[in-house]
């Protein structure tokens, strides 16, 4: 049972959800997916790392076959190549691997060279298996990264599986939840919440994916997403309160359920309302 | 000699455009015929890698130099293995950029931006 995390922009509390539904549910996998900048092992603090680099195809030149028809700078949407001076130019950092320029070559003067862009690490936090996707600084795409943890996770398919997302609804967030089974949709009680639970709304609807929706950071007041929630008839998993001791342990890069008895129950619940969701769903539509 | 400028209009009386990759046109300046020829940037809508494209329209207009507020990393790799020299402009208008350059007033640019794009320079 796969479970993506997701949410319009970053801080909306993805991780905060992820980690501790993981931790409440002990036996369980998380991956982070959010490769730009992935903070669930500050809280998992996985042991016994093992590391494996993730390369991608691009193209290299040979000069000698070039014979400077353009056909690969007018076909690149990136704009990586350039022809100057008789001499085809490659910007490494720019491509995106699509290895469309190879393609279109009829010179044969491309060919792909193996270029590391990241990393992913797996390792143990209790009876969570943690994995880790790492994009280098200054890459293009973090996709491959992606694509490399929920291959290697894929057969695992019992296993309860937190999929932690990168923010926003861009490429690299539909590869996170292409395949989950599942989509909680973390969102903030503000307008601009309100925009951003929107984004990931439309995207999920878009994939036909079964998902529901977590309130962070609720307060008595008016809460604007869980308005938009009721008007949009979408299903509310749970609320998490704006809580002092709760922002402190997590700032302390504690994980909430395994420090306070209140928050086991309150991420034990959510999980039990999560997981029953997804089952009901899989009748649904089986 | 011919002059590139990135133009926010397709007239002398233009500003000089902010962006280079994504400015909507180039005038090419002829210093001697005094010709004006105004091109559409079409690198402007771009995904990406608008600088490079841009570039590569210098120096398929043969440009002999280039007058731009500012530079990113890839664009300036393109525009110097031409051998293309890039001049900062001075002031807002064109035709005041055209003159300085005439007159050898224009500074050479050496301060070249890392990119906006994931190259360190957010």
């Amino acid at each position: 049972m796969k479970i993506a995390v997701l949410s319009g922009k970053g801080g909306t509390g993805k991780t905060l959800v992820s980690v501790n539904l993981a931790a409440a549910a002990k036996t369980s996998t998380y991956i982070d997916c959010d490769v730009e900048e992935p903070n669930g092992h500050l809280f998992l603090k996985p042991k016994g790392i093992q590391e494996e680099e993730i390369s991608v195809k691009i193209p290299k030149v040979n000069n000698e076959l070039c014979n400077g028809c353009r056909k690969c700078v007018d076909f690149c949407k990136f704009n990586a190549l350039a022809y100057i001076k008789n001499k085809l130019i490659v910007f490494d950092d720019v491509c995106h691997s699509c290895g469309g320029c190879i393609l279109v070559c009829p010179e044969k003067a491309l060919i792909e060279k193996e270029k590391v862009i990241g990393k992913v690490q797996k390792g143990v936090s209790g009876e969570v298996t943690v994995w880790t996707g790492i994009l280098n600084t200054g890459e293009a795409t973090g996709i491959p990264i992606i694509k490399k943890l929920l291959d290697v996770n894929n057969p695992q398919v019992d296993r309860l599986t937190f999929i932690d997302c990168p923010p926003g609804s861009a490429c690299i967030v539909m590869e996170s939840i292409k395949d989950a089974d599942y989509c909680v949709l973390v969102a903030e009680p503000t307008l601009f919440g309100v925009h951003n639970l929107n984004m990931v709304y439309e995207l999920v609807k878009l994939f036909n994916s079964s998902f529901g929706v977590v309130l962070n950071k609720c307060l008595e007041e008016e809460n604007p997403a869980e308005k938009f929630c009721l008007e949009k008839n979408i299903k509310i998993l749970g609320w998490i309160p704006f809580d002092n001791e709760l922002g402190t342990l997590n700032s302390n890069a504690e994980i909430a359920v395994n420090k306070n008895e209140k928050y086991r129950e309150l991420f034990s619940s959510l999980l039990d309302t999560v997981t029953k969701e997804v089952q009901h769903e899989t009748i649904i539509n089986s | 000699m011919k002059i590139a400028i990135p133009v926010d209009e397709k007239t002398l009386e233009s500003s000089v455009c902010a962006s280079f990759g994504r400015t909507p046109y180039f005038l090419i300046y002829d210093t001697e015929t005094k010709d004006s020829v105004f091109i559409d940037n079409s690198a402007a809508a771009s995904t990406g890698g608008a600088g490079i494209k841009a570039a590569q329209t210098m120096v398929d207009n043969k440009a002999n130099a280039l007058l731009t507020p500012r530079c990113g990393q890839n664009a300036a790799d393109v525009i110097k293995s031409a051998d293309i020299k890039i001049f900062k402009t001075t002031s807002a208008s064109v035709k005041d950029n055209i003159a300085a350059y005439i007159d050898g007033k224009l500074p050479l640019l050496d301060e070249i931006h890392a990119g906006f794009h994931g190259h360190g320079g957010n």
